[in-house]
């Protein structure tokens, strides 16, 4: 349905837009202020930037953060890759009702009431709280997000392929190696960026289950800012939103390379 | 397919590892979590009897049965604590909240679907763009923005419309203000992605037949576009029944939230019981919103192929 933009699509655009951006951009440059007030303006300066070099407590908070977001979703995107291809290639399993209430009820769930549970659960089994139940929780709620997303590539995408490879007497092991992951790969890419974000985002659920030693940068963050606003957050707010802005223009880049040689690829096969 | 699965041991392990895997992780918590809320709190390691002990056998079971009870229910749920007007609280702050979306996302996501097909692209990365950055930061750049001495504040009274600072901060207001903020993408997508599937011949047609656009709008578009809307509503209004650090950070002393007070049971008066309780109750309010929002999203991928 695309056609010509009306004056009024045009201002809803341009207003939604404004009202997504203006608040991040507003506290990126803030972060730059020389005054300690965080809304007067006082000229252009750093040092905001120099102070978090040297608090050590959120640079090791940080490093916690970095390395729980790694890990887990790492084996977010391989459980969450096995579980999309076990809904979409198997057809019915026993039990595939509850297979599939619990891939997409983790995406809608209060995290107040999944960050309990889990927690309930380690202190059940007598774990010791810190960095690896973190990690633990992270993997369990970032692979529904990661099989909801690999999922909508590998329905879309040609089965015909992978027949052939079968046909053709190729292991079911190899033709996904061969075949299907590389068609599926962009999904699985975006499928781990989007679990390593969440992790390093969660601040309710790593609240819940961490322990003493494993404070993360978010819980850092959010100690802080109940204290009010200071140039510092913003400061390392701006960072984060940094290092997100490269990695997401970095995948989109290469996704858009990646479709490019795909179809430079289709054209060459049809010759 | 079932070639594709014809080395079954293959097929039985990609099912088993993440199904073991969220059994374990997803729905074994909860049970733990429904057992608790039966429970009675404890000075002791884990703070909760009774505690459950296998090698009792049977008549360690039936101990254990006799032992629970519906205390925490009776807490909860007793007028004075709280408990009920948080939860009454938090469907009337995510139903207004939803509203407010579908009136601020809707336009945007047709606009978006009306737009040349090779703009597109970029404006749905624009939509998903600030949904990348951290949740927290999002929140915190409002306290920037409402706060008494914040930009909004600041700008109004340079204009000279008002003399004082407005009280913007730490009110329902501003927890209004915040969910639309942060949940937006989450209402937008699902409304572009029904919106831009829609058939613009129908459209057309009823131009050609003497339609006004407002009335085509209401007639043809908007019913199309229903199960984006259903979509979108309930991937905002789940959450944000549950919502917590919304309504922690923006909100005031008197907004009452229902995530608000399970952490406050749990942090503050360190009931694992009660909390537990809080959080059964919570699902069972949002447990008939959950299974049509997965009725829903998995029919959209079912439909997909």
């Amino acid at each position: 349905m695309s056609s010509r933009l009306s004056w009024f699509n045009v201002t809803s655009l341009v207003l939604g837009f404004a009202f997504l951006y203006i608040p991040i951009l507003l506290l990126v440059l803030y972060s730059f202020n020389a005054s300690r007030l965080v809304t007067v303006w006082a000229g252009f300066s750093t040092q905001w930037y120099v102070e978090l070099w040297q608090n050590e407590q959120l640079i090791d908070a940080f490093w916690v953060t970095l390395r729980i977001a790694f890990l887990s979703s790492l084996v977010a995107t391989v459980l969450g890759t096995l579980a999309a291809i076990a809904l979409t290639r198997y057809g019915r399993f026993p039990g595939r009702t509850v297979f599939s209430g619990m891939t997409y009820a983790p995406l809608v769930m209060p995290e107040v009431i999944t960050g309990l549970s889990l927690l309930l659960l380690f202190v059940a089994m007598g774990l010791e709280r810190g960095f690896w139940t973190v990690t633990l929780a992270h993997i369990t709620f970032t692979m529904c997000f990661v099989a909801v997303v690999v999922q909508s590539r590998l329905i879309t995408f040609d089965r015909s392929l992978e027949e052939a490879a079968l046909d053709l007497g190729c292991t079911p092991l190899k033709t996904f190696f061969v075949i299907t992951l590389p068609l599926i790969l962009p999904a699985v890419i975006s499928g781990f960026m989007l679990a390593f974000t969440l992790s390093m985002d969660d601040l309710v659920i790593a609240s819940f289950t961490t322990g003493p030693g494993a404070t993360t940068l978010p819980m850092r963050i959010y100690s802080q800012v109940r204290m009010g606003v200071t140039p510092e957050i913003n400061a390392i707010c701006s960072i984060l939103i940094g290092i997100v802005a490269v990695i997401v223009l970095a995948a989109s880049l290469f996704a858009k390379r990646q479709e490019a040689l795909r179809r430079r690829e289709e054209l060459a096969a049809r010759g | 397919m079932a070639r594709a699965g014809s080395t079954g041991r293959g097929r039985l392990l990609v099912i088993a590892i993440p199904y073991l895997w969220l059994l374990a992780l997803f729905l074994v918590p909860f049970l733990i979590v429904v057992k608790i809320s039966l429970s009675q709190d404890a000075l002791a390691q884990p703070p909760y009897t009774p505690v459950f002990d296998l090698a009792q056998g049977w008549a360690g079971f039936k101990d254990f049965v006799s032992q629970l009870s519906l205390d925490n229910y009776g807490y909860v749920l007793g007028w004075d604590n709280g408990f009920v007007e948080a939860y009454g609280s938090s469907l009337v702050i995510a139903s207004i909240s939803t509203a407010l979306l579908l009136l601020v996302g809707y336009p945007i996501a047709y606009a978006m679907a009306r737009a040349p097909k090779g703009v597109q692209p970029a404006l749905l990365m624009l939509v998903i763009l600030p949904f990348w950055t951290s949740f927290l930061i999002r929140v915190y750049a409002w306290i920037g923005i409402l706060s008494p001495e914040g930009f909004l504040n600041q700008g109004l009274m340079t204009l000279g419309l008002i003399d004082q600072p407005l009280e913007l901060l730490n009110t329902d207001l501003a927890v209004y203000i915040g969910i639309v903020y942060s949940y937006l993408p989450f209402m937008v997508l699902p409304l572009y992605s029904a919106l831009e599937k829609l058939d613009g011949t129908l459209l057309e047609a009823a131009q050609d037949l003497g339609c006004p656009p407002f009335k085509a709008f209401w007639s043809i578009t908007f019913p199309l576009s229903l199960p984006g809307v259903a979509a979108g509503a309930l991937l905002c209004f789940i959450p944000a029944v549950g919502e917590f650090v919304i309504p922690d950070l923006l909100g005031g002393s008197d907004t009452q939230m229902i995530g608000k007070s399970l952490w406050t049971e749990f942090t503050a008066n360190r009931s694992w019981t009660a909390s537990s309780a809080v959080a059964v109750l919570l699902l069972v309010v949002l447990v008939v919103p959950i299974v049509i929002y997965q009725n829903i999203q998995a029919r959209q991928l079912e439909a997909g192929k």
